[in-house]
């Protein structure tokens, strides 16, 4: 689940975002993992900080399954990432850097045989893409 | 300058374009006429809808007589297969709104 990201074509690939945060583990914690402040800057939630808990990320354009997979305190967060034909594991991890914080968020699990259904559905596509599929399958 | 992402998806948001392209895509190059006699649409409308897919670099004309050939470019739907770039993208936006969030939390 720690994998770096890969441009293999037959392993799963990653996102990573990191970032240098002016303010303490806790403060940030409690902006991952309270509903109140997620929806603040994520999604609509009903997030709760409990192993194996479901929950679900509302949007506009659709919503995200998700269970909460680890969690340790103002340290670590993981749960599985599941939209628009996606399966994917978040994983943000605190590390205290000096006055701040440095966050990472790392969504793994990626396969590439999942970009098309996954472009597909989130523009409503999925039919267009698998057909087009199709054809680019036979171009080649 | 726009977005390339915008352009293509703006161009291929249309259904009779997006028809156009594919049928491009699955039966190879075409002249207007041939397309006109499936599209559904006019003549004239078909051009247009080329004029824009070629402007997206969607396709390609080639001029043979009186008659001008389409072909598709499928190659040019590549930066939307790109997920990855989109996704860090998305993710960039959210740390973006963290932090602006964390600048208005108490300690």
């Amino acid at each position: 689940m720690n994998q770096k990201s890969t441009e293999t074509a037959s392993a799963t690939q990653s996102v990573i975002v990191e970032r240098e945060i002016p303010h303490a583990p806790e403060k940030i914690w409690r902006a991952l993992t309270q509903p109140h402040l997620i929806e603040e800057w994520l999604m609509k939630n009903n997030f709760m900080p409990v192993v194996g808990h479901r929950f679900d990320l509302r949007a506009d354009w659709g919503s995200v399954d998700c269970k909460v997979l680890a969690i340790e305190a103002n340290r670590t967060l993981s749960y599985t990432w599941d939209a628009m034909g996606l399966e994917s594991v978040v994983t943000w991890t605190l590390t205290p850097a000096g006055k701040g914080t440095h966050l990472r968020m790392e969504q793994s699990g990626f396969r590439p045989d999942q970009q098309q259904a996954y472009q597909g559905a989130q523009y409503g596509w999925q039919k267009f893409f698998a057909s087009l599929e199709q054809v680019l399958g036979r171009a080649d | 300058m726009t977005n390339p992402h915008d352009m293509l998806f703006r161009t291929l948001a249309d259904p009779t374009r997006r028809a156009i392209f594919e049928r491009l895509c699955r039966e190879g190059e075409q002249t207007v006429g041939a397309l006109t006699a499936q599209a559904g649409v006019s003549q004239p409308a078909v051009s247009k809808h080329l004029g824009v897919l070629k402007e997206a670099g969607l396709v390609l004309d080639r001029h043979a007589g009186r008659q001008t050939h389409y072909s598709a470019r499928p190659g040019a739907l590549a930066p939307l297969i790109d997920w990855t770039s989109q996704m860090t993208g998305f993710w960039q936006n959210r740390f973006d709104d963290l932090e602006n969030l964390l600048q208005r939390m108490d300690q």
